[in-house]
């Protein structure tokens, strides 16, 4: 980390969106994190995105966890509410926030420990239960904050910095997601800016349970020769399925793409994503073969990235619940309190 | 001598659970209700959804005593499993009502008891080809018999069995010939009525009889909850239930179909609390209900909502603990676990309803303080009142009141260029602003964390503003006694030398208690704690008095341990008298103990002037 304050003049002709921001106005404080560190990355990418999609910050609630990648939302979108709860239980704090008020944007930051570890649960019925959320795992393999233990994500065979050896299987949290019903799915690397950006991009559009894995070295504990979540090793076996392009009116797509390999996804709101199939045979609309494909792989030790599953007409928690179109935090006394008049009645019942 | 008895005695009905009985017993207790009879009523259950013994008692009392009475004067024994303990049960010169298709040995009766013999099943078997409709009409039989020895009014049955099947005629049908023929039979054979009687009286008034957990949600809906996480767990099941069935018929748009209101059933308490307090966090009102072993789980959980002052309502319907304790008994045992819960200096604020009344009311009441004080506030219901239904005053709402949301900035208070910080305290109650999340575009946004921070939600881990931050959070504690509900005395009158204290459903039966005692000559002050932290007129009445009896459903002593730490009572002032077999504690148990406790306390006095 640095002790530099950051300085507030900014340059005049710096680039503004839509609203009329800066990048700046979607920085948080300072990062506490390593020198180094994948979740800097990760946050840098968060705030390219809501910056591109034009986003006001502080319609974004942002929460996570315990651990190094839950400390992260100090450090990203200064103007939004933030909620660092309770080791492993994000999700339920998210799932309450979003039931208050579902037309703010949540995005729910955790780790490998917060999530597969202490939270598994939690994880798991956040996604089953069909929350609009951005769930984003910051997945080292370790824990960093207590120095260095193995994390349920760690591969069989992994070692630790001192030569301790995993002996225990790794839990992928891509292949629970889809399993879970998570309507988007995607896998991302930290040291991939240009996969992640669009990738966070379409997964806040969503409108559903949207999960990104994304490995983040931990450069501290986990970037060593044996591990199999070092910067190295993931550029070494990075297996991307696609690469995509986020479509929105303001920004059309430009580039020149070979028609066979492409494949526009038009989503609700008129936006669409742009595919870039790195695997022609590769159909992220298929949940099935993609879990197929994804234990394949696996075994042959790669790491397929990129956009795994995408339900395109997704609901989410509040049609299953079917409440009302305003948040239920704006319903007044007179919404909520049936009065002494219906009081009555209910007494007359009970004689 | 057959115990004679008019409005005033106890009928059990002992069941097998599943068999269908449950109707039936209800139409009895609410026929006595309808001839203005107050009723007390309660449900022994074991944990078991088909086959294992259930009993409903009916005390039946002129009087108005709604606390459990202790023995049985009429038993319907309907099981035979139980049928030994059943008739061992009942008072001397009882009466014991039974199903006699089925010849029972002469050395399983008592000579004392009068024995009333029906053979329903033998007359089912004769009327009814179904087996379930031989089941369900064998308890409507056995009402119309227990109507003609009890000489109740039939019309009163007749009238309450047609509004239940209300627009299902040949229900209403089916059920009037099976009371019909109950009655008939037993006005034909047997010596109606017996020494017991039920006569039309004036006790009822406009009471309502409902159970606690309904009406601690429908407290909930006019309290303006709009978010309700839980997870199933005896006794408090009910209350969630409550919610849902209530929010279906009040809190729909009429327009759209759509719900103002979300329930989520979660997969553990944790995940409950956790729900509850994101949604309270994001400016909903949100409870979840649950019991002990819930609280057991939320524990961290609520030190983080303490911490970072987040309004949360829980209702917390006691049982017996610890563990898996007795699901399906009462008790006041987690006083303390709820009072501090979590890890770290944490305190709560707890209310505490004597009754269903007071469930609807502190239950509506306790949305208005989680917000008012940014606080976890619990409603310490139990088993007795929450799974039992009980006469109650009719709740009552005023239509002007409006919903308190606390200290909350709004954009246009942020525009104003209001100083804000979080845990400020700009009032001197120490209670800060808060702002909800997506209020403004610049101004206002904070970052929620368990972590120490200053006064403007900076992180930092300095000793000073950690300290301060604490005091502050005391200082708030302290304005809270100011907004719970203050505690209620019953004065003696003349100045009294002992006072009792009491909380929660220990007051029906300390009504009557308390009535015993004064008849017997012994005069005693009476408060009733109702919520906590303790207002100062606690102190006052602790201090004025010799000797305080504290009276709880629990082992420990657990509000008397709350009374000495939190307000420095003294242990030697304090003397505790506690039931906690997980029946609800009775009048006679507790006008024993303080007859016996006061002539003790009394006793060393004697003896000092005679040496």
């Amino acid at each position: 980390m640095t002790y530099l304050p950051k300085p507030k003049f900014r340059h005049p002709s710096i680039e503004k969106n839509a609203l009329g921001l800066t990048h700046r106005d979607y920085e948080g404080s300072i990062s506490t994190l390593c020198a180094g560190c994948g979740h800097d990355s990760i946050s840098s990418a968060i705030m390219h995105a809501c910056f591109e999609l034009d986003l006001p910050p502080h319609r974004i609630a942002k929460l996570s966890g315990i651990g190094c990648s839950s400390k992260t939302p100090t450090y990203f979108l200064g103007n939004a509410h933030g909620f660092n709860s309770v080791h492993g239980r994000m999700p339920s704090v998210l799932t309450g926030a979003n039931l208050a008020n579902k037309d703010l944007i949540y995005l729910g930051v955790s780790g490998d420990g917060d999530s597969a570890s202490i939270g598994f649960g939690q994880f798991a019925h956040s996604i089953r239960r069909g929350v609009n959320m951005v769930y984003i795992v910051a997945n080292n393999g370790v824990y960093g904050l207590t120095k260095g233990q193995f994390s349920a994500t760690s591969d069989k065979g992994a070692k630790l910095k001192k030569g301790a050896v995993n002996t225990d299987d790794a839990i992928d949290l891509v292949t629970m997601a889809i399993h879970l019903g998570a309507t988007f799915v995607a896998r991302s690397f930290s040291g991939d800016k240009k996969q992640l950006v669009p990738l966070i991009k379409a997964a806040i559009d969503h409108k559903g349970p949207a999960f990104i894995d994304c490995i983040s070295p931990c450069v501290a504990f986990n970037n060593h020769d044996g591990s199999t979540k070092s910067f190295d090793y993931v550029r070494a076996h990075n297996e991307a399925v696609n690469a995509l392009d986020f479509i929105t009116e303001r920004a059309p797509i430009t580039a020149d793409y070979d028609p066979g390999q492409t494949q526009q996804v038009k989503l609700h709101d008129g936006t669409s994503i742009l595919l870039r199939k790195m695997n022609a045979d590769y159909d992220i609309h298929d949940r099935v073969a993609a879990i197929n494909y994804l234990m394949k792989h696996d075994v042959a030790g790669e790491i397929p990235t990129g956009l795994v599953y995408l339900e395109d007409e997704p609901g989410d928690m509040h049609d299953r619940l079917n409440t009302v179109d305003r948040p239920l935090n704006e319903l007044s006394d007179a919404d909520l309190v049936p009065g002494s008049a219906a009081l009555a009645k209910i007494n007359a019942s009970l004689r | 001598m057959a115990i004679e008895s008019v409005n005033d005695f106890v009928v059990r009905f002992a069941n097998v659970n599943g068999s269908g009985s449950a109707s039936a017993n209800l139409l009895f207790a609410r026929a006595v209700m309808r001839m203005g009879v107050p009723v007390a009523t309660r449900n022994i259950f074991p944990s078991n959804i088909q086959g294992l013994p259930t009993w409903f008692e009916v005390r039946v009392c002129e009087q108005g005593w709604l606390g459990a009475r202790g023995g049985a004067d009429l038993v319907v024994a309907m099981n035979p499993q139980t049928w030994d303990k059943d008739v061992a049960s009942i008072e001397y010169g009882g009466y014991l009502f039974y199903d006699c298709s089925r010849p029972i040995p002469a050395s399983k009766f008592r000579e004392d008891l009068t024995v009333i013999g029906v053979p329903l099943t033998e007359i089912c078997n004769r009327e009814y080809n179904d087996a379930r409709q031989r089941q369900l009409m064998k308890n409507i039989m056995g009402l119309g018999a227990l109507s003609a020895v009890l000489d109740m009014d039939v019309s009163v049955i007749e009238a309450l069995l047609s509004e239940q099947f209300k627009g299902k005629q040949k229900l209403i049908d089916a059920n009037l010939k099976a009371l019909a023929i109950g009655r008939d039979w037993a006005l034909a054979n047997l010596q109606c009525p017996i020494g017991l009687r039920v006569k039309q009286a004036d006790g009822v008034g406009d009471r309502i009889y409902v159970e606690g957990n309904a009406a601690a949600s429908l407290g909930a809906v006019y309290g303006g909850a709009t978010v309700c996480a839980w997870y199933p767990l005896t006794p408090s099941t009910s209350l969630a239930e409550g919610f849902t069935s209530y929010c279906k018929r009040l809190r729909g748009d009429a327009e759209t179909g759509k719900n103002k209101y979300a329930i989520v059933q979660c997969e553990d308490e944790l995940a409950s609390i956790g729900v509850v307090i994101g949604a309270g966090w994001n400016g909903a009102r949100a409870f979840t209900a649950t019991s002990g072993p819930g609280i057991s789980l939320m524990q961290e959980f609520l030190g983080l909502a303490y911490f970072a002052e987040i309004p949360a309502v829980l209702f917390n319907v006691q049982r017996g603990g610890p563990s898996t304790g007795m699901p399906t008994r009462t008790q006041q045992s987690d006083v303390l676990a709820c009072a501090y819960a979590s890890h770290g200096d944490t305190k709560h604020v707890l209310l505490f309803p004597r009754d269903p009344g007071e469930a609807f009311e502190f239950g509506a009441l306790a949305f208005d303080l989680a917000d008012r004080l940014q606080t976890p506030v619990f409603v310490m219901l139990d088993l007795e009142i929450g799974m039992n239904s009980h006469l109650t005053k009719p709740f009552a709402w005023d239509d002007d009141r409006k919903l308190d949301r606390g200290k909350v900035m709004s954009k246009a208070d942020l525009d104003s260029s209001r100083d804000f910080g979080r845990y400020l305290d700009v009032d001197g109650d120490g209670i800060p602003f808060r702002t909800y999340p997506g209020t403004h575009p610049s101004r206002g946004s904070f970052f929620t964390r368990g972590t120490t921070r200053d006064a403007y939600a900076r992180y930092t881990e300095e000793g000073g503003p950690y300290v301060e931050n604490m005091q502050r959070l005391l200082r708030k504690f302290e304005t809270a006694k100011s907004y719970v509900p203050a505690p209620l005395i019953d004065s003696a009158g003349a100045a009294a030398r002992f006072g009792v204290l009491h909380y929660g459903s220990t007051a029906a039966p300390m009504d009557e208690a308390i009535d015993m005692l004064r008849k017997q000559g012994m005069q005693v002050d009476v408060m009733r704690v109702r919520g906590f932290p303790f207002a100062h007129a606690v102190d006052d009445f602790i201090a004025s008095h010799e000797k305080v009896f504290v009276v709880e459903q629990n082992r420990d002593a657990q509000l008397r341990t709350l009374l000495m730490t939190e307000i420095g009572a003294s242990p030697d002032k304090l003397v505790s008298v506690l039931h906690y077999d997980g029946s609800p504690v009775t009048a006679r148990y507790i006008a024993r103990a303080i007859a016996d406790l006061v002539a003790r306390a009394e006793t060393p006095a004697k003896e000092g002037a005679l040496s």
